[in-house]
């Protein structure tokens, strides 16, 4: 630990919390308390800083069983609402994933194409208390005889339902541009030829790496506020990348750190998990998710106080380079810059559009700051911080 | 000057008839059509926007009307569903009049049925499909 003038363990932390006294405010307000502070007067004054993101995040999903049936059945292939999920684990467990689509989909054979429903409107589905036709193929065995069943199942009679998603929360991502002379459908949206137009995806100033840039204080077993729910950080996600270029402050210029998170999806709710499509792309899901940052020194409290001016991302070409991993890029922007709503690329100004809602970044600040405050939200000291190299 | 973008549904018997051309010459109103399908002996629709003097252009949808044209405003049949909507933005990239905008600082997406002219670009570009268009709906259905 390094040797701070201010110094705070969780456990007084959360004692602050459990007496009511702790001083939690979000990622947004933490800007000007710093600015006008400084970080170490910032540390004193605060306890908790509340972040929060709502963006498309495709690599998530979820481990239901489904129950037994009579005569019992050892499932191979499982069908949720006709979207295929992975049946290779016991007899009724299976991971239904969020960019899933169904067998007959027309895909992107008329292009392109609208990927209406996929693994991610079932789980938004199973959250808005819906009934889902549960299918299942077996090949039939003397402890599970059964060969087909047919059931619907709603979220409430599932013996068990975990989303696990095994990377999100991006820390930091590519505004994406198009340099070609067509319109492309990609993950990052519709983006219009000759670089017309800028999409980005990021909360920024709210998001919940940019926060603890060197993941400080994330890690295995940090309590965080899930798609309406309780969820915990498993691990790093995928594609976790600390060694990512990065700024004096700390926080990084390119896609960098992600986590794995996962949560108990019956407490979880609809309005904070949405099925979605991406037009000639595919289907997924946005995910919400807030993460408590502890002030427990001027660091954090430096940490937390970044603002939008203070945070960069690439612009990259996504018809050419991105898809042919040329490690290129057309300048650096700040997320001021990004949200202001035109950004400069090569001389030209470019309208830019968001793909991560800032508006429900700050309720699920705002939300997970009141849990905090009525009690009801404690903070979890992580056995292992994310890995930093 | 007053400019308003309508829909006018054509019975199928006026599909041969010279109509719009009228909006000029007899009641002093310039005229923009966005989306026409007209086809002999079928129900024709427009999207059109009108531009003149609010009396001028009063005038000439009371004209529009004693051919059984039905006529709405584009704004009315226009719709964003607000519990499906996320406000995340996807769309006012590629508004193309702004009726999707963004409010700042507050980043709220916000949505002006006014200014909209009924391309139907947002539909499809909405990752939620919160933008509901019931103009390209019917014009789906005509044969």
């Amino acid at each position: 630990m390094g040797n701070w003038k201010v110094q705070k363990t969780y456990e007084e932390i959360n004692a602050r919390i459990k007496s009511g006294e702790a001083v939690v405010v979000t990622a947004e307000e933490m800007v000007a308390i710093v600015r006008e502070n400084g970080p170490e007067e910032a540390a004193r004054k605060v306890d908790v800083v509340t972040t929060g993101t709502f963006s498309p995040m495709c690599s998530s999903g979820a481990f239901i069983n489904f129950g037994q049936s009579n005569p019992t059945i050892k499932a191979t292939k499982v069908w949720l609402n006709g979207i295929p999920a992975y049946a290779g684990l016991a007899a009724v467990d299976v991971y239904l994933g969020a960019a899933e689509l169904p067998e007959d989909d027309p895909l992107n054979k008329v292009f392109p194409g609208e990927f209406r429903y996929g693994g991610g409107h079932v789980l938004e589905d199973l959250l808005a208390g819906k009934k889902i036709l549960l299918k299942a193929t077996a090949y039939g065995t003397d402890c599970y005889p059964n060969k087909a069943i047919e059931k619907e199942i709603t979220l409430e009679d599932l013996p068990y339902a975990l989303l696990m998603n095994p990377r999100n929360c991006y820390q930091n991502y590519n505004c994406a541009i198009n340099l070609s002379e067509k319109t492309i459908y990609t993950y990052m949206g519709t983006l219009r030829p000759n670089g017309k137009n800028a999409n980005f995806c990021s909360a920024g100033e709210l998001s919940p790496l940019m926060n603890d840039p060197l993941y400080k204080t994330i890690g295995l077993g940090t309590r965080i506020f899930l798609a309406g729910g309780i969820g915990y950080v498993g691990w790093h996600g995928t594609q976790h990348n600390p060694a990512a270029l990065r700024l004096e402050n700390s926080t990084p210029k390119r896609p960098a750190g992600t986590m794995m998170v996962y949560g108990d999806m019956k407490h979880m709710k609809a309005r904070w998990l949405k099925g979605i499509s991406m037009q000639g792309y595919g289907a997924t899901v946005a995910v919400g998710i807030g993460v408590p940052i502890p002030i427990l020194n001027e660091e954090m409290a430096g940490f937390t106080g970044v603002s939008d001016e203070e945070l960069v991302t690439q612009i990259v070409d996504y018809s050419y380079d991105y898809s042919h991993g040329v490690a290129r890029n057309y300048g650096e922007v700040t997320y001021a810059q990004l949200k202001s709503g035109s950004i400069e690329v090569n001389g030209n100004e470019v309208p830019t559009a968001p793909l991560s809602s800032v508006v429900r970044a700050r309720e699920i600040a705002n939300t997970l700051k009141e849990w905090i405050e009525k009690r009801d939200f404690t903070l979890v000291e992580p056995v292992q911080t994310l890995p930093d190299k | 000057m007053y400019a308003r973008i309508y829909v006018f549904r054509f019975p199928k018997e006026t599909s041969d008839k010279p109509i719009i051309c009228k909006l000029v010459k007899e009641y002093d109103v310039e005229f923009n059509i966005l989306k026409a399908t007209i086809l002999p002996q079928h129900e024709g629709l427009m999207v059109i926007e009108l531009m003149g003097h609010k009396k001028n252009v009063r005038n000439a949808l009371d004209y529009l009307k004693t051919f059984g044209v039905i006529i709405e405003p584009l704004s009315t049949i226009i719709r964003r569903d607000e519990d499906k909507c996320f406000q995340c933005g996807a769309c006012t990239g590629i508004c193309p009049t702004k009726a999707l905008f963004i409010d700042r600082p507050s980043m709220a997406v916000l949505f002006d049925p006014d200014k909209c002219n009924g391309c139907g670009l947002c539909v499809t570009v909405c990752p939620v499909r919160a933008m509901e268009v019931s103009l390209l709906q019917s014009v789906s259905t005509l044969p």
